[in-house]
């Protein structure tokens, strides 16, 4: 066997990222070049696609059709619902969510957006900040990614021409100040022909920044910018009393995840509703003791008191506590065909911790295009709206500004079971 | 921005990320379903779940029992190595069969010696009827096939077992809805973001145990469409074959009739890794002779109901 090509040298974790555009941005062939310039398309699927691009007669390898995965797409030949991609660089591991642009599929884009810790916004050169793209924007900067990459397409039908680009830019720059929209990356390129994605090319010289998967190598993780509040849903409460083992008699590990912050052994904490106080007595993977936990780390902890602690209870650090409430003020997207009725009940889920809960007001409708509010008596599929609610049990909530964990959730209809809402706390 | 802060606090490597989300999506199985199961094979993804689900519940025992649903279409080695590894663990593995449902009449075969990849659909919805399983836990992932990439990490299944692209619930953030009715089930898939070469860098640093067919071995095969037909009871060599005895292992374990190994002499874990960092093929592309009938072939399956 030869040497291994690209085995990681260097971890510098994993980046999850958001790819927004319409069908005639280019997006499907960005993320087919991007794998394709990473070597990550393998042989197989290259030849299914070359027969499929001959087979519609085109000349060249058709490198978006690596991205479209469904049947019913194929056939109507756009995206339409989010799709999962992999790609390793060597040093770093990526899951680009692919959403499609179209206006009635922000449900779609507000799923790809939950995850990601970076966005591509693409705009086509030929047509500069389009509606979509302030849409696009609007939703990325409302899901709290905190880095955001314009990437101006399509340059190789503009003649490769710096004054587009600059002009695009500070269009784009005009519009993102009103957002409030800080950190924004600009990066001419033409995904068509590969400049400027892995490659630089011969053709933009005058573009000095670094390529895009420059960018996607140094962006920072999450959880890695600044420091957060400990939080530790509980999922799952582990009492082996019945295993046998008399040492086991007394074990109770409260099982989960690091939702953010870090914690240590011999740290004061509180758990939540209750506010009831101890110390962590140990940190446990598996048999082995950490001495700490760090965000998004699944461990158990063993804290110093006997105390009630059960799945959907949140363990913080003492004098750090999130707010125990049980009326929430909300940005709400509507995800189902079913309109939100305000007159009924559904489950709220947050963290581990699910409660009934009722519409106490629809403050008003975002128009996602003019982005105006508009009052509203109800709210259709991809509708966003700030709602209030009123809770039967109390959640243990951030804002979501602060904190994208405990600031999150999703509405089930009781009936259908159905996940029909997702919003953020204000 | 300021980038000074860069990288300064503790981050996870990309394998322990991998790791932390499958063990969370495992303890949200736990907390949400009344009466799950671990589908289990013996397969190399399936005992990186196992190894998943020992770093998520111990020191107690799986909230779930271990199911296999067996073709009567597989290498012993692998069989053996499944009742094996659940005996170690000391946890309850179910085992239902294909041949039992052929005796029944749920499954007729076109072809006695044909594949019975899609038959374990039937069986494995009869299992779930009769334990009243509302939730099974696999090991797919994204990357195997296009058809995948778009699925669920919480994949809702009708009462038929059906998998409707077009009706799957949106799923957010890491909140996972597992709601179902009596009858519907709920599909999770825990390695759902791992990659072939994760799936192998995680054995070699957890050192897992796996069934001798994943490492080289001489086997008799026949070349076939540019795939190699191991030659065995089930598969026999016809008039005409050339067979030779070639230096393979496996991908991937499944239906003799149609999992086709790959010409390798990777005897480490180490050396697989190697391997599949530099392959040029896809894992089903290289190994099902079944998925090759057409593009769109793993999307009509996963509509009846297969895994």
């Amino acid at each position: 066997m030869s040497a291994p090509e690209r085995l990681p040298a260097i971890d510098n974790g994993l980046l999850r990222f958001l790819t927004c555009g319409s069908v005639d941005d280019g997006k499907s062939t960005l993320i087919g070049r991007l794998l394709y310039d990473t070597k990550t398309i393998l042989a197989d699927t290259l030849h299914a696609i070359t027969r499929t691009s001959e087979r519609r007669g085109l000349e060249t390898v058709d490198l978006s059709l690596l991205t479209d995965g469904l049947q019913a797409e194929r056939e109507q030949g756009i995206t339409i619902d989010v799709a999962y991609r992999y790609f390793t660089t060597g040093r770093r591991k990526y899951i680009i969510a692919d959403a499609p642009g179209h206006e009635q599929y922000t449900r779609n884009m507000f799923t790809a957006a939950s995850t990601a810790n970076l966005a591509i916004i693409l705009i086509d050169a030929r047509k500069g900040v389009l509606t979509q793209t302030r849409r696009h924007s609007y939703l990325a900067h409302l899901l709290g990614i905190p880095h955001i990459v314009v990437a101006i397409n399509k340059m190789d039908l503009v003649d490769f021409d710096q004054a587009t680009y600059e002009r695009i830019r500070g269009e784009y720059r005009e519009f993102a100040a009103t957002l409030g929209i800080g950190d924004v990356s600009f990066i001419p390129l033409s995904a068509l022909d590969g400049d400027m994605i892995v490659d630089r090319g011969a053709r933009l010289d005058w573009y000095q920044g670094p390529t895009l998967l420059d960018i996607l190598e140094d962006a920072p993780g999450a959880h890695s910018e600044r420091d957060e509040p400990f939080r530790f849903p509980v999922q799952f409460v582990c009492r082996p009393q019945k295993s046998g083992n008399p040492k086991l008699h007394d074990y109770r590990g409260f099982m989960g995840r690091v939702e953010s912050g870090e914690i240590g052994v011999g740290d004061e904490v509180w758990v939540l509703p209750s506010e009831k106080r101890t110390r962590i007595k140990a940190i446990e993977v598996h048999g082995h003791s950490l001495p700490r936990a760090i965000p998004e780390q699944s461990v158990t902890l063993l804290l110093e008191d006997e105390i009630d602690v059960s799945r959907g209870d949140m363990i913080v650090r003492a004098e750090e506590s999130a707010l125990v409430t049980r009326r929430i003020e909300t940005m709400l997207c509507w995800l189902d065909e079913t309109p939100l009725d305000p007159q009924r009940k559904y489950l709220i889920r947050q963290t581990t911790r699910e409660t009934r809960a009722v519409i106490e007001s629809i403050v008003y409708r975002l128009d996602i295009n003019s982005l105006l509010q508009k009052p509203a008596e109800r709210l259709e599929m991809n509708d966003i709206a700030r709602v209030c609610f009123r809770l039967a049990q109390p959640l243990c909530v951030d804002t979501y500004v602060a904190n994208r964990s405990t600031g999150a959730f999703i509405v089930i209809d009781e009936t259908a079971n159905s996940t029909v809402g997702a919003g953020m706390i204000i | 921005m300021s980038t000074l802060a860069l990288h300064q606090r503790a981050t996870l490597s990309h394998l322990d990320w991998l790791e932390a989300e499958s063990i969370h999506i495992l303890r949200e199985v736990a907390g949400q379903c009344a009466n799950p199961t671990l589908l289990f094979s013996g397969g190399k993804d399936s005992l990186v779940l196992l190894r998943l689900a020992e770093k998520a519940f111990r020191p107690g025992r799986f909230p779930f029992p271990l199911l296999n649903i067996d073709t009567g279409h597989n290498y012993d080695e692998v069989i053996d190595f499944r009742d094996s590894r659940a005996c170690q663990l000391n946890e309850r593995l179910i085992v239902r069969s294909v041949e039992d449902s052929m005796r029944r009449g749920t499954v007729v075969l076109k072809s006695p010696g044909e594949s019975r990849n899609k038959h374990q659909s039937v069986t494995l919805l009869e299992a779930i009827a009769e334990f009243g399983f509302d939730c099974c836990i696999g090991g797919a992932r994204r990357d195997e096939e296009k058809a995948r990439a778009k699925e669920r990490i919480f994949s809702f299944r009708d009462e038929f077992g059906q998998w409707d692209p077009k009706n799957q619930r949106p799923e957010l953030w890491d909140l996972f809805n597992a709601r179902v009715h009596k009858g519907e089930n709920i599909r999770a898939f825990p390695i759902s973001n791992w990659t072939e070469l994760d799936v192998w860098q995680y054995i070699e640093r957890e050192k897992l145990a796996l069934p001798s067919i994943y490492f080289a071995h001489k086997r008799q095969v026949v070349r076939k469409n540019g795939l190699l037909q191991p030659v065995t009871e089930l598969t026999p060599a016809r008039a005409g074959d050339v067979v030779e005895e070639l230096t393979v292992r496996f991908r991937t374990v499944g239906d003799i009739t149609c999992t086709a190994p790959v010409l390798s002499d990777a005897d480490t874990v180490a050396r697989i890794i190697e391997e599949t960092a530099i392959t040029t093929i896809t894992e089903r592309g290289e190994t099902r002779l079944d998925d090759q009938t057409s593009e769109a072939s793993m999307e009509q399956r996963k509509k009846e109901g297969y895994f």
